[in-house]
């Protein structure tokens, strides 16, 4: 007897549940094994102090025609697999740019001569941020990496980095302003953002598996995308709404058009939001693509992961140094071109 | 002047809230403000608004915070939408613009100076000024002339290449004001535009305005909350309160015959023998013989009583272009300078 036969009975359900009751009712649960181990049929009348949550699990012990948890969890993985074929028809083709992209980028960076590549990165450091004491500890860190025989490693991770930050703010800039524009777009994005901003990184990377196959660049791209991009549409959104009624209302009153004032007034008042969007979004691509080489994504990533695996600590702390100063370097740059537009206009 | 008018507002109501159709129901069978607020939540902003506006005058439109001003000077470029009513400009039914003629209006022939300025933060004072011709699509080259022009008689010059957060709020505003005549509309709405300076800068500013006026004959609609700078600038003054015009005249006839205890109120503390004129108190007749000399007809009072040297029997001539008009004399000058209020029950001057 199980706790919630009397339910079953009451209801009149008897019959139907035990129409397949021939078939045994499935395999056990865990609880039912651990249960016959302790002894008992784990179905004897108990006191009402024993009484189990009405489960999935525990329903099924007094009627055999209600599913199992299990049946649940693997309904859902079904129902995936069914649709995966159709979505990966859709997905593949849309998303291959992107596997093109970081495998150029890859490809590009590692096949430079690094007396090109280094120099360049300065000067790109020196363009956004005009500060000669930042392009010297940029060169310090780059070289040291590139003297502990770390340069390649570094510059997968950097690639990487710059190709999923550049499309996070090509797609994530324009998502945001079109949610700054109307309410019910943002009602409808924000909880998508919340999710994608609370989900554990490691669960992104279960259905994407699914969808790719581990070898290609787009499966970890897609995650450290989706992971990174939320920030630069919510302060985007944000900034474009925070900028002064005012102002706004003088463009209207100087009959500007809708394009006129989003391209003239709104996004350039709300630029420093907007870089504090991108700052972030990179500082969590840089998080996501450690994570991501879980599945294949090159870099220092993998040297953290080998010192996991093998125990070796000594390369995953340097790796893991590696990174931090990669970090730092990339969120001093973005703060310091941020804080040059700052005063350009709010002073 | 021109009696041609400019701009024509009829039976304008305006109502915030979630139906505002159906309060209006309720607002002209003659719920108020307050009750309307109380039983249905919605805001009465504006109720049977009828105002003319003569081309080429300083209309101000006068009243505490919260009677609607912000509100009214809106709907004429339609900032804000009417619940009801009409608006003409230059006998044109703003109202029933699409969107490229209101466009056109509001580039064109309308202007507008803000009270917290709303310049453009990230663009140069030369830019700002030169906003209304830029967003018609001129290059730089070519509003730079015309924003240089303005920028220096509004007292400016030089100071292009700034950003405006590097200026006064004074000179903020004189952008403003540069932006507006940039723009060559020839009607100019200002919203409180002096409200955020500090009394020396304002009357500067005041100064200025009429300077500006005196040669360029502009349609202004200024707003004020203050009485002083309405009658030292208006032509036509509207006094509103709580969403309606309690009285609209020339500033002087509201001065001397104020037609409700709320506006009585208002005027009584003002500087009477600075504000009143010589020919809102004088007896008209063109044959006059003055005793004790000449006055122009727009000399305000106290330089009359300086005139007279408090010589309470002296009449003076009055003269408006070489010509005698009328007559004045000391004693109906007196009896202009006390305020109706106080002459009747003593209020004001016994708690002053
Ligand atoms: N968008 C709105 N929604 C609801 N009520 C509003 C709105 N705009 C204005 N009001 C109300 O309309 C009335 C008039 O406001 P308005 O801003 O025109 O006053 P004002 O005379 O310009 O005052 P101030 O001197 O403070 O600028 C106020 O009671 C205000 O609360
Ligand atoms: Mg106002």
């Amino acid at each position: 007897m199980a706790s919630y036969d009397f339910v079953f009975d009451a209801l009149g359900l008897r019959d139907w549940c035990d129409k397949d009751a021939a078939e045994g009712g499935g395999p056990m649960t865990m609880d039912q094994l651990l249960g016959q181990a302790a002894g008992g049929d784990g179905s004897a009348q108990t006191s009402i102090w024993d009484l189990p949550f009405p489960s999935l699990d525990a329903l099924h012990d007094a009627c055999n025609a209600m599913p199992q948890t299990r049946n649940v969890t693997k309904g859902l993985e079904e129902a995936f697999l069914g649709v995966k074929d159709s979505l990966k028809f859709i997905l593949d083709p849309l998303t291959q740019p992107l596997s093109w992209m970081l495998e150029g980028a890859l490809y590009g960076i590692l096949n430079t001569p690094w007396y090109f590549v280094v120099p360049l990165l300065l000067v790109v450091v020196w363009a956004v941020s005009r500060s000669s004491k930042l392009v010297a500890f940029v060169a310090a860190c780059i070289l040291g990496m590139a003297f502990i025989d770390h340069y390649d490693y570094a510059m997968q991770t950097l690639s990487i980095i710059f190709v999923c930050a550049f499309l996070c703010v090509l797609f994530g800039v324009p998502i945001g302003i079109a949610m700054s524009r109307s309410d019910g777009m943002q009602r409808g994005t924000i909880p998508i953002l919340d999710m994608l901003q609370t989900l554990p990184p490691f669960v992104y990377l279960i259905p994407l598996i699914f969808l790719f196959s581990v070898t290609e660049p787009k499966l970890y791209g897609i995650a450290i995308i989706l992971y990174a991009i939320v920030p630069v549409i919510r302060l985007t959104d944000l900034g474009i709404r925070l900028v002064d009624k005012d102002v706004i209302e003088a463009a209207d009153a100087f009959g500007m058009t809708e394009r006129q004032k989003l391209f003239g007034v709104q996004v350039p008042l709300a630029l420093p939001t907007i870089m504090a969007g991108v700052n972030q979004t990179i500082m969590m691509s840089l998080a996501m693509v450690v994570i991501a080489s879980l599945v294949s994504a090159p870099g220092l990533g993998v040297l953290v992961l080998r010192g996991i695996r093998n125990l070796e600590l000594g390369v995953g702390l340097v790796a893991g140094l590696g990174i931090v100063l990669l970090a730092v370097i990339l969120d001093r740059v973005t703060k310091a071109s941020l804080a040059r537009i700052n005063p350009e206009q709010s002073d | 002047m021109g009696e041609d008018i400019k701009v024509s507002i009829r039976h304008l109501y305006k109502i915030f809230g979630s139906d505002p159709l159906a309060a209006l129901q309720d607002v002209k069978a003659g719920m108020g403000k307050p009750e309307l607020l109380e039983k249905r939540n919605h805001v009465l902003g504006l109720r049977d608004i009828n105002v003319d506006m003569r081309a080429g005058e300083i209309t101000v439109i006068m009243g505490l915070s919260g009677s609607g001003k912000s509100t009214l000077i809106r709907h004429l470029n339609r900032l804000i939408e009417p619940t009801a009513g009409e608006i003409e400009v230059d006998g044109e039914d703003v109202l029933a613009y699409n969107d490229e003629q209101l466009r056109k209006l509001r580039r064109e022939r309308m202007s507008m100076v803000f009270q917290k300025f709303a310049l453009l933060p990230h663009r140069t004072v030369l830019e700002n000024a030169g906003l209304a011709l830029a967003t018609r699509g001129y290059g730089r080259e070519e509003f730079e002339s015309e924003a240089n022009r303005w920028l220096d008689r509004v007292g400016l010059g030089g100071y292009g290449n700034h950003r405006p957060n590097q200026l006064s709020g004074g000179m903020q505003q004189r952008v403003g004001i540069a932006r507006a005549l940039t723009s060559n509309s020839e009607i100019m709405l200002m919203d409180e535009a002096f409200s955020a300076l500090d009394p020396l800068i304002r009357t500067d500013m005041q100064d200025l305005l009429i300077e500006l006026q005196k040669e360029l004959h502009k349609t202004i609609v200024f707003i004020t909350h203050d009485l002083d700078e309405a009658l030292k600038l208006a032509d036509h003054l509207v006094i509103l309160n709580e969403g309606e015009v309690i009285q609209q005249d020339e500033p002087q006839q509201i001065l001397l015959h104020p037609s409700d205890p709320y506006i009585e109120d208002f005027i009584s503390d003002i500087n009477r023998a600075r504000v009143l004129r010589v020919r809102s108190v004088m007896e008209p007749n063109p044959n006059a013989e003055g005793a004790s000399g000449d006055v122009e007809a727009d000399d305000n009072l106290e330089s009359v009583i300086a005139k007279a040297q408090g010589d309470t029997n002296a009449s003076f001539r009055v003269m408006r272009d070489g010509k005698p008009v009328g007559v004045l004399n000391m004693k109906s000058l007196v009896r202009a300078l006390v305020p109706t209020k106080a002459s009747e029950n003593g209020l004001r001057s016994t708690a002053a």
